[in-house]
């Protein structure tokens, strides 16, 4: 049986990190008219188009430094995992595949695709929440790997 | 080099926000997926919070001709609901249920070099690539 960690509601720490996120998507979009979709950034990584390119691994490790700099500078945050290292490959697999299929993940359709009114992120969100809390509910109350 | 710089600092400020909120976390994650018991809304504020900035936000940048440091905008144009939209999302929302955790985070949580995340991201490098190779035209 794996034990469900709780974690209190937080909602001003919700609220400045939501802001956070939005300032830096709408800063991406002005300065260089990019969309901050994350798992297009990380594969476009591996583009062969220089430009495109570039942009996305300055941004993606500008990602990677947010930790450094944190933990540098505030200390240790929680990063909690639940799940076996066997269901953590299968999910990634999952994750990978299918961002790439639906062109967008939490950030590019979640965020970006729903505050530009576009009706085929607002599907999208509406897909990945509704089949997220579908799988949560499959693993904690019929003991799916448990 | 002022595209590089932006881009940076724009990846910086987007981690800073997921580690202060907590999505950073998978086990926040899990809980605000979870809608029968130890719900935790804080990821709602998350999300919502954001889309209240980039929403207003947006409109102001699209009045602009062009970006401060690049010639044009590349904004998607496609408005097409397809199977591949409908099929992806659900995979991922499949896989996120399952870890609590989907890109931004993942690369977050990578860096402190927890074993279990770093095995879900070279998983999904592996799935992104599946993909690129199942799906992609030739040549393009």
């Amino acid at each position: 049986m794996i034990t469900w960690a709780n974690t209190p509601f937080e909602p001003w720490a919700g609220l400045a990190g939501g802001i956070l996120i939005g300032c830096s998507v709408v800063l991406l979009l002005f300065t260089i008219g990019r969309i901050a979709g994350i798992s297009g950034a990380i594969a476009g990584m591996f583009t062969k188009q220089r430009v495109e390119k570039t942009w996305r691994i300055a941004f993606i490790g500008g990602l990677m430094l947010s930790t450094v700099i944190y933990q540098l500078f505030v200390g240790d945050f929680p990063v909690i995992t639940q799940q076996s290292s066997v269901w953590m490959i299968v999910a990634g697999l999952l994750v990978g595949f299918g961002t790439r299929l639906g062109s967008g993940c939490t950030s590019g359709h979640g965020v970006a695709g729903i505050a530009r009114l576009s009706s085929r992120s607002i599907v999208a969100t509406l897909c990945f929440i509704g089949f997220a809390v579908a799988t949560v509910s499959l693993f904690r109350h019929i003991n799916w790997g448990g | 080099m002022n595209v590089l710089l932006a881009s940076l600092f724009c990846g910086l400020i987007f981690g800073f926000g997921l580690i202060i909120s907590g999505m950073s976390n998978p086990a926040r994650v899990l809980n605000f997926l979870d809608w029968s018991n130890h719900w935790d809304p804080t990821l709602a504020l998350v999300m919502g919070g954001a889309i209240l900035v980039a929403l207003p936000g947006f409109k102001w940048v699209r009045k602009r001709q062009q970006p401060l440091f690049t010639e044009s905008f590349d904004i998607p144009t496609t408005s097409k609901i397809d199977a591949k939209l409908i099929v992806g999302s659900s995979l991922f929302g499949i896989g996120w249920g399952i870890a609590g955790l989907c890109p931004g985070p993942s690369i977050v949580g990578a860096v402190t070099l927890n074993t279990d995340i770093l095995l879900f991201v070279g998983a999904m490098l592996i799935g992104m690539w599946a993909q690129h190779s199942l799906f992609s035209k030739k040549g393009s």
